[in-house]
């Protein structure tokens, strides 16, 4: 059975910076893959390039047996993504908003409609849905564009810091969906996050990137082994020799939480 | 064509909502209408060139056409800002089709708010010449807010945030609008002015659609049609073309 995602030798430059040095890694089906690594790192350039946003520099990369570059629209079925930032129409209902996704994927009203009162249903907003998404909290936002990106059956989902900015409780919550769906639909997850204790609890799978090459790939305990860690913390600490929150708290995530919050 | 559709009628729905947008369109050309119609009617007059309200009434329907179609266009910048530009740029669609809808749905925005000032002048006292003509004054709106939607998506596929907003405002359509005649007469202005007026589409628009209201235009309504319909295509394609550039 091939790998749903498979990246080999990938290289991204912008200019003269190396953003993505020589990365290679495969994710299986069904597979629940953390993608670790401190800020600048190289993770959202990475979700870039597999998600059709940006052309590689170099390097093979297949999603679901298809090239990111020249079969655009067919990787572009395969995957649902939830973006780092919200990208949802505040101007717009939470109705109107799932049913514009439906719409740019091809899907008939029958099958959309009933697609998304299912997936309202799970994400519990199913008596919001008639509401303008501006008058949505940011974890409503977060629910929301979590059932978004599932509404056309991806086979892949791509999460990038799912949870950024939330609540301890609403963390839970929202992983607690993202598993449910991984269980009940066998969506491949591909995610990044900033907090190590959803890693270590959610994931198959973990690779850590720094400095734009892959430090380190494998399951927990493998990690654990490599480094001689009791913890992903730990481990993370020692192969990329700094704490992932180390640089997160600089300027870049401050500045998009703060603008998350006022929305 | 559903995604045309859906992005289409996302500006409808949006403009819609947006009440302030909907009555601060109405507050500006009943403004000009009212200020300068009145204000300078007498003037005008004095000078033996008729009614000025009638023959200012075709430059503040395009005004309002232009304004609102180039803001149009520009919102593209704020839905990157947002984010919901890349819902759309990582769905299985063309992005010649997303262009397509935004642009569709700007210009239907854009032309409704000039029949609202259509309708306001008419209630102010214009009066066109010939009500058949009043098809062929909307095909110019139309092409009118169809040319400027589309330079608003071409700017805005080159800005990356607000801060060149103002700019734009202040350097490309204001400039615009008072160098197209839209509120003085083309004739026997002093020979930069005359050059300037000429080199600027939107003099084409509002002339084209004084023509077909008033039987007033300066230059021939087919001259008028062929130079809106050529800049037309060109920002087309070029508002495709750096649309289709957008990087995330």
């Amino acid at each position: 059975m091939s790998s749903i995602i498979s990246v080999s030798n990938l290289v991204k430059k912008y200019k003269n910076v190396i953003a993505v040095d020589d990365i290679t890694f495969t994710v299986e089906r069904g597979e629940v893959f953390a993608f670790l690594g401190p800020n600048g790192a190289g993770k959202t350039t990475t979700i870039k390039v597999l998600t059709t946003l940006l052309f590689p520099t170099s390097g093979q990369v297949a999603i679901n047996g298809y090239n990111p570059t020249t079969q655009q629209d067919l990787v572009r079925k395969s995957f649902g993504i939830v973006f780092q930032d919200p990208s949802l129409d505040d101007e717009l209902t939470a109705w109107e908003n799932l049913d514009f996704h439906g719409v740019l994927y091809g899907m008939d009203k029958a099958t959309r409609h009933k697609r998304m009162n299912d997936l309202l249903e799970i994400v519990q907003l199913s008596d919001k849905k008639k509401l303008l998404v501006k008058t949505f909290s940011g974890g409503m936002k977060r629910r929301l564009e979590i059932a978004r990106g599932l509404i056309h059956h991806p086979l892949i989902y791509f999460l990038d810091e799912p949870t950024i900015g939330l609540d301890p409780q609403t963390r839970n919550q929202i992983w607690n969906y993202i598993i449910a769906l991984n269980k009940m639909e066998g969506t491949t997850v591909f995610f990044t996050t900033h907090y190590l204790e959803e890693a270590e609890r959610y994931s198959h799978r973990l690779a850590i990137i720094d400095h734009g090459k892959i430090v380190a790939c494998g399951d927990l305990a493998y990690l654990k082994d490599l480094t001689q860690s009791e913890h992903l913390e730990e481990a993370f600490l020692k192969l990329t020799g700094h704490e992932i929150r180390e640089e997160s708290a600089g300027t870049g995530d401050n500045i998009r939480m703060r603008l998350r919050a006022r929305r | 064509m559903k995604t045309i559709y859906i992005l289409w009628i996302r500006q409808i729905i949006r403009f819609w909502r947006s009440k302030p947008r909907l009555f601060g369109s109405l507050g500006q050309p009943l403004l000009f209408l009212l200020a300068f119609g009145f204000g300078f009617g007498p003037v005008f007059a004095q000078a033996g060139r008729g009614n000025y309200l009638s023959f200012l009434a075709p430059g503040v329907i395009c005004q309002t056409i232009i304004f609102t179609s180039i803001f149009s266009g520009i919102e593209i910048i704020w839905d990157r800002q947002f984010g919901f530009l890349k819902e759309t740029l990582v769905a299985p669609v063309s992005r010649l089709s997303i262009m397509a809808g935004r642009t569709l749905g700007g210009s239907t925005v854009a032309v409704f708010q000039g029949v609202i000032a259509f309708c306001l002048s008419l209630l102010v006292g214009f009066c066109p010449v010939n009500w058949w003509t009043v098809p062929l004054a909307f095909l110019i709106m139309i092409m009118t807010s169809l040319l400027f939607t589309a330079v608003g998506t071409a700017i805005a596929s080159v800005m990356s945030d607000f801060h060149g907003f103002q700019i734009i405002m202040n350097l490309l359509v204001m400039p615009l609008y008072f160098l197209s005649g839209a509120l003085f007469p083309l004739d026997n202005l002093p020979p930069v002015m005359k050059t300037i007026t000429r080199l600027n589409p939107l003099t084409y628009c509002v002339d084209g659609l004084r023509g077909v209201l008033l039987g007033a235009g300066v230059f021939s309504l087919g001259f008028d049609l062929l130079v809106i319909f050529s800049v037309l295509m060109f920002f087309l394609f070029l508002g495709s073309y750096l649309f289709s550039k957008i990087q995330i």
